[in-house]
């Protein structure tokens, strides 16, 4: 086949229903407690979807806030109810776990501007009765921030005992920090940067411009014309998942082997293990996600730049911060290569912060974060572990 | 500092207490009020820093250049970053800390002059401590075999050695002249681990001691708090 096949691809309305009703649990903040925009616009009423995991103990001490990255969503650590997949993050988070869910109270909110309950594009805008589209305001990394803030306070959870995210997640976690310094005792950035470079912003417009170029995006109507744009989202998380892997890994993996035949076809067909492997993650992302937020948290990331907020000064983003940090980077990541995690560290140190800094070796990109590595296990579990301790956390069991 | 963990681990095989603890680390602690904001400069496997943590109280950083010496720190949790005394040095704001410790790392630097200058800056005491190459055992291998040394502190040989700025207890003194640092206390250890006798003449220290252990601050700044007018 030329193309890629979409007929695995299950009904767009079930994507639809699960961002207004998700498989999740829901805070609603009504007119009275609307989100204030970094655009200026009062986003009310506004809905956050969010899972947890573990308990919270009677001090409210343990709460960890783990922060999703672009395509990711709430579902850490459960099947997901979508494409029926493990969780994101199974083999960080969850009973025995670096981020033990038997010692910390686990809680993951989806995003805004994201489709998986929380309010984004593909919620109903309560003034039209239709999806939000493109009427939907542009969001800020600050405003994803501001609106877990506001799920932590209706939680009753004054302070967490740590935060982590990778990506994306990883740029929540630093504007946690800089935004609400008292309310994180510790904090994993992963894999991240405080600012998006001119690289990744090209790459996120490449997939824009591939979601919009096709002709059912219908300018972000496509829920109301019963179009799917999912060729133009399918391309645009091709591309992106190459960013999202290395050279030495793609060649690993696939090398120049054919799929399932001996010979090259001399058509364009999927004659390469990595075509189809492509192909394959562009399927199974359109089943998931939501062509509108893919447009929307693109745009979060690019105009994501803390030292702008603070002057030009980074530093000054950290001034006396009481958090512990460890930042951690992967050798062969080279959208968030080790440089912005170094960058992150030279700031924390100008403002006498307690950092730890770490650089795991592996081949496999970006996406390692994500994917099985003991030596990022053990740094997770040791500094969870020396934190738990500066906190008066009980001892693990056993 | 290249393959400095390499170095530690064979000071593994350096001189131990009974209780397993090493005693240039030791003697190193020794020098620490409790409590302390402490910064250890090539900290290796991080065994001062925890020694520092368990017996002294202290807040403990540190930096240290090899990746797996890092990531076995962490995984401890302890409060340490990749990086390189000879340039990452440079990032800190003065009086940052109240104690930087260069624990068998100067001799390891490319520039152990403005590393020792960033150290007084940067901590407001400094604890130096080296394998002495004025140790006789030292003089006598280049004496009589007319080779590069080696022992038990300085087990390289010299084409693969991590250490390329050595210097006698003698060449230190003056470097801690040149950089306008003061000598608050000094430790000689002989090949045991022993201290040697404090009245002993500087010239026995710099035949007899294997390591020297230094506290040191800004001569400058002891001015200044002998005045009053800083802490």
């Amino acid at each position: 086949m030329v193309e890629a096949d979409f007929s695995i691809v299950s009904d767009p309305a079930d994507r639809a229903r699960e961002a207004d009703n998700p498989h999740s649990r829901v805070v609603r903040f009504g007119m009275d407690k609307p989100l204030s925009l970094d655009a200026g616009i009062d986003l009310a009423p506004f809905q956050i979807a969010y899972q947890t995991y573990g308990t919270l103990n009677a001090e409210r001490s343990n709460a960890v806030l783990i922060c999703h990255a672009l395509t990711g969503d709430q579902h850490v650590a459960n099947v997901h109810p979508v494409t029926q997949k493990p969780g994101w993050w199974e083999t960080m988070v969850g009973p025995g776990r670096p981020i033990d869910t038997e010692r910390y109270f686990v809680i993951c909110p989806n995003v805004v501007g994201g489709c998986m309950g929380t309010t984004g594009p593909a919620s109903t805008n309560p003034k039209t009765g239709m999806p939000w589209g493109l009427d939907f305001p542009v969001i800020t990394i600050r405003d994803i921030v501001r609106a877990q803030a506001m799920l932590l306070d209706h939680l009753g959870i004054a302070s967490l005992f740590s935060m982590a995210g990778g990506s994306m997640g990883g740029m929540q976690v630093l504007q946690w920090c800089a935004s609400y310094p008292q309310r994180v005792f510790s904090a994993l950035p992963i894999a991240t940067s405080t600012r998006h470079s001119a690289q990744n912003i090209a790459f996120h417009e490449v997939g824009r411009q591939a979601v919009m170029a096709d002709p059912e995006w219908r300018h972000g109507r496509y829920f109301a014309e019963g179009t799917n744009p999912r060729r133009g989202l399918a391309v645009a998380r091709m591309g992106n998942h190459i960013t999202y892997l290395s050279d030495a890994a793609l060649h690993r993996k696939f090398g120049r082997r054919f799929q399932d035949r001996d010979n090259p076809t001399f058509s364009f067909d999927a004659d390469f293990q990595v075509e189809s492997y492509l192909r394959h993650q562009g399927i199974s992302f359109v089943e998931r996600f939501d062509a509108n937020s893919y447009l929307y948290l693109t745009r979060t990331m690019d105009y994501f730049d803390l030292a702008a907020d603070y002057g030009g000064v980074l530093a000054n983003a950290f001034k006396d911060t009481p958090t512990r940090f460890c930042v951690i980077s992967f050798t062969s990541d080279w959208l968030f290569p080790t440089s912005d995690s170094r960058a992150i560290v030279h700031a924390l140190n100008a403002g006498g912060a307690r950092v730890s800094f770490a650089e795991v070796v592996t081949d496999k990109g970006h996406d390692a974060f994500l994917l099985e590595e003991p030596e990022l296990f053990d740094i997770v579990r040791g500094f969870l572990e020396g934190a738990a301790k500066a906190r008066g956390l009980p001892p693990a069991r056993g | 500092m290249l393959m400095r963990l390499k170095h530690d681990l064979t000071m593994a095989e350096a001189a131990r207490t009974p209780g397993g603890a090493r005693v240039d680390l030791l003697a190193v602690a020794d020098m620490v009020a409790p409590g302390a904001k402490v910064l250890d400069v090539g900290c290796g496997d991080g065994e001062l820093l925890r020694l520092l943590a368990e017996t002294r109280g202290v807040d403990g950083r540190g930096i240290e250049l090899s990746r797996e010496g890092v990531n076995e720190c962490v995984a401890k949790g302890l409060a340490v970053i990749q990086g390189d005394a000879d340039t990452d040095l440079a990032d800190y704001p003065d009086d940052a800390f109240d104690y930087v410790v260069l624990s068998q790392t100067l001799q390891a630097t490319r520039q152990p002059r403005i590393v020792l200058e960033h150290m007084l800056r940067i901590g407001r005491h400094g604890i130096v401590s080296f394998p002495n190459f004025g140790h006789w055992r030292i003089r006598l291998q280049i004496l009589l075999g007319g080779h590069m040394p080696r022992t038990d502190n300085l087990p390289y040989a010299w084409w693969e050695s991590p250490n390329i700025h050595f210097c006698s207890i003698k060449d230190f003194r003056e470097l801690c002249h040149v950089v306008g640092a003061r000598m608050e206390k000094s430790v000689a250890l002989d090949a045991w681990g022993r201290a040697l006798r404090f009245n002993a003449p500087w010239w026995t220290w710099n035949l007899l001691g294997e390591q020297g252990v230094f506290l040191l601050s800004r001569r400058d700044r002891t001015a200044a708090a002998l005045s009053g007018a800083a802490r």
